[in-house]
């Protein structure tokens, strides 16, 4: 049974399927993850170190920045991701020229 | 070809009910269209509207009702109306095409009584005349379906929206029409609706009715659509930022390019691919408008539960959550809850949903259905007057 659910190729985190213990070794897709805290069932661990200031992609898109190192293995929410939404659509926006 | 049993109207249209529908074209004959629905075995659509409007708020009622008896789900139609209702009762009821369409004035047949008596044997011949319709081998790439989430929780964005999304694929690929709907849902991820645009004016109309949105919110009601946003449920669930959430809503709608963007029921007839329907977030006016403009089913994701259903539009409830799927069974119809266990993927739950779309299409009545779920409601634009 699948512990983590990753959506896209490029994310760098995946989602718990059921409440992760710290310490629990998660395999996905011959990738092995030690997680280091305990992850809620429906959220987020980091798949790889995300440097401050580096994207947080979830279905292969941006969906925060980090707020400082967000380790491999950590819970990957509020409290080390920035929602930056107005700022990335604006941004878009002003690419496409709308 | 891969085709379904269907219903040809005579304007070429396809359906995938035969209902005869009574409906009220203003609140004051609502009661009356309820009673004669009852009585005559139909299906009755009931609302607060259909007077003292202005403009688009006149414009949209009025689509919606038109649209409702033009659904290719419904066999026959009766308007009812009071007599002195803004409606055009009778002029609706003439301009139907493909089915027997009839009219009824609550004033003229002499009050509520008469005018159930009278509605009631319409009724009864409208039945007589749709029964006999037999069900044909339709194009699969004729069938529209509609998509919403409602009751959400942490399983909707990771496994019923995107098992969705994989269902909406193979349906456009078969040449059939898909829309998402809830406008509300794209704040957030406009960005990514708009590089799905077929073209940059298509981009540009789903930027409108998003910015048309948050400036509601922000006149009418003096705050940002991201004040609160995502909730304290939706952390609590797991969802960090606003992209994150609309992300999640958005998988639905699958791959393909965005068409375009339609009003609130408007008529979808011959629009092939993805489009948008800018709808309220409410779920009963989310499934209710799509349904007016001709959409065949509804795809409607839930993790908490939802029971509802439509009136003329049958309503396929994917239910993401494993619990909520078996405490709801008799409500839910298709278990995602199989991706969050991990017995099942996106892509195996996404073929499931398309051939129940084939079977509902064909028949198959959904659990909201056979529990006679009807819900209908028309929105309003600005006050009441």
């Amino acid at each position: 049974m699948r512990s983590l659910l990753i959506l896209h190729p490029k994310d760098n985190v995946a989602i718990a399927l059921s409440d992760l213990c710290a310490g629990q070794a998660v395999e996905q897709e011959g990738r092995r993850l030690i997680v280091l805290e305990d992850i809620p069932a429906g959220h987020k661990v980091a798949l790889v170190d995300i440097p401050p200031g580096e994207c947080v992609v979830k279905y292969g898109e941006e969906i925060g920045r980090a707020k400082a190192l967000i380790r491999q293995g950590v819970h990957a929410h509020v409290h080390n991701i920035l929602d930056i939404t107005e700022e990335v659509v604006r941004e878009e926006r002003r690419r496409l020229g709308l | 070809m891969r085709t379904f049993q269907g219903y040809r109207r005579d304007d070429g249209r396809v359906g995938v009910r035969n209902h005869v529908l009574v409906v009220s074209t203003i609140s004051c004959a609502n009661h009356v269209a309820t009673l004669i629905a009852q009585r005559g075995g139909a299906i009755s659509i009931t609302h607060d509207v259909g007077c003292l409007q202005f403009a688009q708020d006149r414009a949209l009622t009025e689509r919606t009702l038109f649209g409702v008896g033009m659904s290719p789900n419904v066999g026959a139609v009766l308007f009812v109306g009071l007599g002195c209702e803004q409606t055009p009762t009778v002029e609706m009821a003439r301009s139907i095409t493909g089915k027997p369409a009839r009219h009824l004035l609550i004033q003229e047949a002499g009050g509520t009584k008469a005018a159930i008596a009278a509605g009631a044997d319409i009724v009864h011949e409208l039945t007589r005349l749709t029964a006999g319709q037999e069900r044909v081998a339709c194009d699969l790439g004729e069938l529209c379906v509609s998509l919403k989430c409602g009751g959400s929780d942490f399983t909707t964005a990771i496994a019923s929206n995107p098992a969705v999304g994989v269902a909406v694929d193979l349906l456009v690929e078969a040449g059939g029409t898909a829309l998402l709907t809830e406008t509300p849902g794209f704040p957030g991820s406009e960005h990514v609706l708009a590089r799905q645009a077929r073209s940059p004016e298509v981009a540009r109309r789903i930027y409108q009715i998003v910015d048309t949105y948050r400036d509601e919110i922000r006149t009418r009601f003096k705050r940002n659509v991201h004040d609160g946003n995502p909730s304290p449920g939706n952390i609590a669930g797991g969802i960090t930022t606003l992209i994150e959430k609309s992300l999640g809503t958005i998988k639905k709608a699958g791959t393909h390019a965005i068409e375009g963007v339609l009003t609130f029921a408007e008529d979808v007839h011959g629009k092939k691919g993805l489009w948008v329907m800018d709808t309220p977030g409410h779920d009963v006016f989310s499934v209710s408008g799509p349904a007016a403009g001709g959409a065949h089913v509804n795809l409607f994701t839930t993790g908490r539960g939802s029971p509802l259903g439509n009136a003329i539009c049958p309503v396929l409830k994917i239910c993401g959550n494993p619990e909520t799927f078996r405490r709801l069974q008799d409500d839910m119809d298709i278990d995602a809850g199989s991706i969050m266990l991990g017995t099942a993927s996106v892509e195996e739950v996404g073929r499931e949903i398309f051939e129940a779309v084939v079977k509902v299409a064909s028949g198959e009545l959904t659990k909201s259905e056979l529990l006679e779920h009807r819900e209908f409601a028309i929105p309003r634009i600005g006050s009441t007057l």
